[in-house]
């Protein structure tokens, strides 16, 4: 623990905080009386920002916070860390528990992370063809943005996918669609990882199905499935059904995967879009890995065990702008998982133990104004990524908030990885940040705070019960609020949008018009009418009834009411993502929140 | 007229779920004294324009963010029209490329904030723009 000794007499001197909540050495009090003192008096320090607001502390002095709006010190020393502090007991090495300095004894070097780009839009016929371009290019894997419609469970026809059909993804409808998707894409060799979640098992299942089409061994295939449905009712809204069947989804794919797709990642938890949505860093680190938490007793109710779904979890942060206390997140996340996995789920599988995890630049921080200065602020977030060991990465397109990316701006964000990667030697290195009083000081911060929410939700009877309680939304709600005031009151500054503005023309941005609604619309037509209907309905029947009963894990298979196996037989009939979300919709009902503003 | 007077009714239409933007104008909104009303999700055009009735606002916001305001936007316009509620003042805020503006102002459309408007100069719109009922507004 740190001493809270405070020196009263200097309360309100500029430089009382080097004596609070901390044990300076008689070097640094000398420093701060000899050195600092008569340094702030000639010139006092200046917030970033206007001084106003979160700006100033009680006695009118500039403070200084992290983008999160935690309070920043001018100087860290050795009094920042516990006075047990020591480099072996605190961090490990690295492969080694706690994992903090990373998850791989050799870091980057015999491995670097994966350049991963999300992308898809329009038609499956034009996706291919840009991940043909993004591999050709030097991408190392394949991320699928799918369109709203399918995100949602629609096929492109349906009334409700109107105005949406391909807009912010690819429009994906039946098993056909995917087979054009990864046309001339060996899936044996190619990791890829899609961004689906209520209708997950739907995707992935016409994804096996082309896989071994292919020819490919399911054995062998390997990529990720987002599947994380807590976040869709936290963060991102994106669900169908309520939340219990949605988790009995999700554990069918555990299930399902552990047995038959060892290499693949059947879930992908993720604080991306908590983070998006306005939530401070420690928030999206700490209902993150709660989220994992739940996922894990829902699995262990289902009788699986820990140590064999364990190492097929996988995760998804955010890199935001402010540098250190990201790096601080991804490292603090690491400890957190492993003493989770370790002490409250009495895992033993080293695997179980790492927190392996995908990262993407954060692409609400990357404003409309000025938008080639995103390049500037994706660089620096990709570069916090690979710092904090990210396994994959995605660098967001600098023209994020106008539009999905043209051909060039996604060449520019992968390109950005390049160059951190082969240019600026920060990959030679483990965790070269490792030991800086600043980093290790914000990276126990973090995993107190995380902790200190895990209380809170343990409390509340889990993530399911506080998610419908509305608390983890009414907790991002009031951070993104508080950002904006700052924001709009220049208290953090965002440049080109509220300082350093000038006037300037609008960009050339993709455009995505009607006509692949159209087409998708009459492919379906053709479909309907070439397959067997009479087949497909019996297989969604087979389907209903498999998902109203309660699967239960067997000793030697998978849950006879499992649905993966019955989602799998009515994509090879060419049932559409819309047919099957629609069946189970009859099953489940649907969801919808309880509005909080 | 008077800020406590002005009702807005803030929605979210079509398929997309990421509302951080609409529900930090609503509480925007009702930090400056206006009335909101916040739907919610999903909504098609005649809940949203049936709740504008029922809720008696002055001014409709939409949020779209996901490409489909050519599709949702006119509708709800159509609606309004058939509902002779052409004193309800329609806004709409989200990723709205330059190229459809002239389209949706020419259909009625009083404002449209693209990203990076300040909330500020959003009220200040709305209180500047928002029409006169029947009854004096005091």
């Amino acid at each position: 623990m740190m001493p809270k000794d405070k020196t009263p007499q200097v309360a309100e001197s500029p430089i009382a905080d080097v004596f609070e909540g901390r044990h300076p050495s008689d070097a640094e009090k000398q420093w701060a009386e000899k050195t600092l003192a008569p340094t702030l008096e000639k010139a006092p320090e200046k917030p970033i920002g206007a001084a106003t607001g979160v700006n100033l502390d009680e006695h009118g002095h500039a403070k200084f916070t992290t983008i999160s709006g935690v309070p920043i010190r001018r100087l860290y020393t050795q009094a920042d860390l516990p006075e047990d502090w020591s480099a072996e007991k605190y961090l490990g090495f690295p492969g080694q528990a706690p994992y903090t300095r990373g998850i791989h004894a050799s870091g980057y070097r015999g491995k670097l992370f994966t350049m991963r780009q999300f992308s898809g839009f329009a038609s499956p016929e034009e996706t291919n063809q840009r991940y043909k371009y993004l591999l050709q290019s030097g991408g190392s894997g394949l991320s699928v943005a799918f369109d709203l419609p399918t995100l949602m469970g629609y096929d492109s026809d349906h009334a409700a996918s109107e105005g949406e059909v391909g807009k912010c993804g690819v429009a994906i409808d039946s098993l056909e669609d995917m087979e054009i998707l990864f046309d001339g894409i060996d899936l044996e060799k190619t990791t890829v990882s899609m961004t689906i979640n209520s209708p997950a098992s739907v995707l992935w299942a016409m994804y096996l199905v082309v896989a071994e089409k292919q020819g490919a061994d399911w054995k062998k295939i390997s990529g990720t499935l987002q599947n994380d449905i807590l976040k869709e009712y936290i963060a991102q809204k994106e669900y169908i059904y309520p939340p219990a069947p949605s988790m009995r989804l999700v554990i069918d794919t555990f299930e399902f995967g552990s047995k038959f797709t060892p290499k693949f990642n059947t879930i992908s938890i993720s604080g991306y879009h908590i983070r998006e949505a306005g939530s401070t860093a420690l928030q999206e680190l700490a209902f993150t890995l709660y989220d994992g938490v739940e996922y894990v007793e829902w699995a262990l109710r289902r009788g699986l065990e820990v140590d064999e779904f364990g190492p097929r979890l996988s995760f998804f942060f955010n890199a935001h702008n402010d540098f250190f206390e990201e790096i601080a997140k991804y490292r603090a996340a690491r400890k957190i998982w492993y003493q989770v996995m370790k002490n409250r789920f009495g895992a033993k599988n080293q695997r179980t133990w790492l927190m392996r995890f995908h990262t993407q630049t954060a692409g609400v921080s990357l404003p409309a104004q000025q938008p080639m200065n995103n390049i500037a602020r994706v660089a620096l977030q990709a570069l916090a990524a690979v710092l904090g060991g990210t396994q994959s990465l995605h660098t967001d397109s600098y023209d994020e908030a106008l539009a999905l990316p043209t051909e060039e701006a996604a060449r520019i964000a992968l390109r950005t990885q390049q160059i951190i990667a082969y240019e600026s030697g920060v990959t030679q290195t483990i965790d070269p940040l490792g030991g800086s009083y600043f980093l290790e000081n914000l990276t126990l911060q973090m995993e107190q705070g995380g902790f200190d929410y895990f209380n809170k939700l343990d409390a509340m009877g889990g993530m399911v019960k506080a998610i419908e309680r509305g608390y983890p939304q009414k907790e991002i709600a009031e951070a993104s609020y508080q950002y904006q005031r700052a924001a709009e009151a220049k208290e953090k500054i965002t440049v080109g949008v509220n300082e350093f503005v000038i006037e300037e023309e609008s960009p050339h941005i993709l455009y995505i018009d009607e006509t692949v609604a159209k087409q998708q619309t009459a492919k379906l037509k053709a479909l309907r009418g070439r397959r067997s209907n009479e087949e497909v309905a019996r297989r969604l029947n087979a389907l209903k009834k498999a998902a109203a009963q309660e699967p239960k894990a067997e000793a030697n298979g998978i849950s006879p009411a499992n649905t993966m196996p019955y989602i799998i037989d009515a994509v090879r009939a060419y049932a559409t993502v819309g047919e099957i979300c629609e069946a189970l919709r009859e099953v489940y009902g649907t969801y919808t929140e309880v509005s909080i503003t | 007229m008077a800020d406590s007077k002005i009702r807005v009714l803030v929605a979210k239409p079509g398929l997309d779920g990421h509302d951080r933007g609409a529900k930090v104008i609503a509480r925007a909104l009702r930090d400056a004294g206006m009335e909101v009303i916040y739907t919610g999700l999903r909504q098609t055009p005649e809940m949203i324009v049936s709740a504008s009735l029922q809720e008696d606002v002055h001014v409709i916001g939409l949020s779209i963010l996901s490409g489909a305001h050519n599709a949702i936007v006119p509708r709800v316009m159509d609606l309004l029209r058939q509902n002779k509620m052409e004193d309800v003042i329609v806004v709409v805020g989200g990723i709205i490329p330059d190229q459809d503006i002239a389209a949706l102002k020419q259909m009625g459309v009083a404002a449209i904030f693209q990203p990076g408007t300040a909330m500020d100069d959003i009220v200040k719109f709305i209180r500047a723009n928002v029409k006169p009922r029947g009854v004096p507004a005091v």
